[in-house]
């Protein structure tokens, strides 16, 4: 009987918990939201956090983006040949990139690189309490720390994705039309026929813009939340990257069935 | 790291990223292709069954892409369904007997309207309507009609027999 009313008791708990953690979770959103005009007024900040977050997480994105788009032209060259319609592969190479991987890849990628980094540097800072600290000379750590990082992340991250599709697209012309022998001119004229501005260049940005956002937010909050002690700030850290990379798929289905379902 | 290679660094990021949207509207999307609608002009065609058009299906003459469908409307009065045409300008010597036709590239591929100059002396303009137009051919309309013919035949048989 006390085993089955502890087991109840623990569900109990553990669904408290999350809420509270999720109510947590917003009201940092919002004090973080709340203190980014403030640090528009600081660019010096932003650009070192862009530097750190942007310019670092560069060199992954494009080796990723290149092979992505190097595959993408070899296995699509190989299933389209079938069918006799290889000049189709600009197509089908810049449609999965501008509008799926280019965004989700890049998120993903943000997240491991990026994103645990700041769990890691934010949950250390909680755990040597220098946040604390920053209080105690009234200087406003999610202004002065937090802000800057999410501002960082959130302009970041359509740059990468932007940078992953381009470089992908080049990736799968060079496969395609360098090596495997695909028309150049039609490669380039069927994706311009195809690929659309607005349905597809544009809202491939818009899902870029929303990973940003989600995942600056889940590394600065899981860094920010953790529990100040190394085992701590290695779930954070841990956490950062499994929960980025599930809101980041989640949200894409979410985004693509509003934007493409019809 | 000192402040400038910083801000280097930040800079070639910036312009890396946007270099990049550039690119993927310039050369992978339409907008270059959009920016001729400014020099084109638009003709109707009405036709009793579009098949899958579509807006921005090409508009071709002898193959050769001349323009795009810009619209498509449904006529209540003359129960057709009305397309306008939208003609690079580079292209207005065309006669006003010319005729269109929707056909499907290739077995499976998307439709386009192609166009068959005639020989009429005045040419056609802005705001023109082509007379001479051709539907798309329906697949489950062709197999019922063979099938029709089929069934008929076998008829005729059997009544002779």
């Amino acid at each position: 009987m006390t085993l089955m009313l502890d087991a109840i008791q623990q569900l109990g708990r553990a669904t408290l918990d999350f809420f509270e953690r999720l109510g947590r979770g917003h009201l940092f959103l919002m004090q973080v939201l709340v203190s980014v005009p403030a640090t528009l007024l600081r660019p010096r900040l932003v650009l070192r956090q862009m530097h750190s977050v942007g310019v670092l997480t560069l060199l992954i994105i494009v080796v990723s983006g290149l092979f992505v788009g190097m595959v993408m032209g070899l296995q699509g060259y190989n299933t389209l040949v079938d069918f006799g319609a290889e000049d189709s592969l600009g197509v089908l190479v810049a449609l999965s990139l501008v509008r799926e991987l280019g965004p989700v890849v890049t998120a993903l990628l943000f997240a491991g690189r990026a994103g645990s980094a700041l769990s890691a540097e934010i949950g250390l800072m909680k755990a040597t309490e220098q946040l604390s600290g920053m209080e105690m000379m009234a200087v406003d750590p999610v202004r002065r720390v937090i802000a800057p990082r999410f501002l960082s992340a959130f302009l970041s991250m359509p740059l990468l994705a932007a940078i992953f599709s381009a470089i992908g697209v080049y990736g799968g012309w060079f496969i395609g039309v360098s090596l495997l022998g695909v028309d150049d001119g039609a490669f380039w004229s069927q994706m311009q026929d195809k690929v659309d501005l607005h349905g597809d260049v544009y809202n491939g940005v818009i899902k870029s813009v929303v990973f940003g956002f989600v995942v600056g937010w889940i590394a600065l909050f899981e860094g920010y939340d953790a529990v100040p002690t190394a085992e701590g700030v290695s779930r954070a850290t841990t956490q950062t990257v499994v929960h980025s990379a599930l809101a980041v798929l989640g949200l894409d289905f979410v985004l693509t069935a509003l934007m493409f379902g019809d | 790291m000192n402040s400038r290679t910083l801000e280097i660094g930040v800079g070639l990021f910036v312009a890396a990223g946007l270099a990049a949207l550039f690119m993927l509207a310039m050369q992978v999307s339409n907008l270059a292709s959009l920016g001729g609608d400014a020099d084109s002009y638009t003709v109707t065609a009405g036709f009793e069954n579009i098949g899958g058009l579509k807006v921005r299906s090409p508009v071709t003459v002898s193959g050769v892409r001349v323009g795009r469908v810009s619209a498509i409307d449904y006529d209540t009065t003359a129960y057709e369904a009305v397309v306008t045409l939208s003609i690079d300008s580079t292209y207005n010597a065309f006669p006003n007997d010319t005729s269109a036709s929707i056909f499907t590239a290739g077995l499976l591929g998307e439709q386009y309207i192609a166009l068959d100059p005639g020989g009429a002396m005045e040419n056609l303009g802005e705001g023109s309507r082509i007379r001479l137009t051709q539907s798309a051919l329906v697949m489950e309309q062709i197999i019922g009609q063979f099938l029709y013919s089929m069934a008929a035949k076998n008829e005729e048989k059997t009544s002779e027999e």
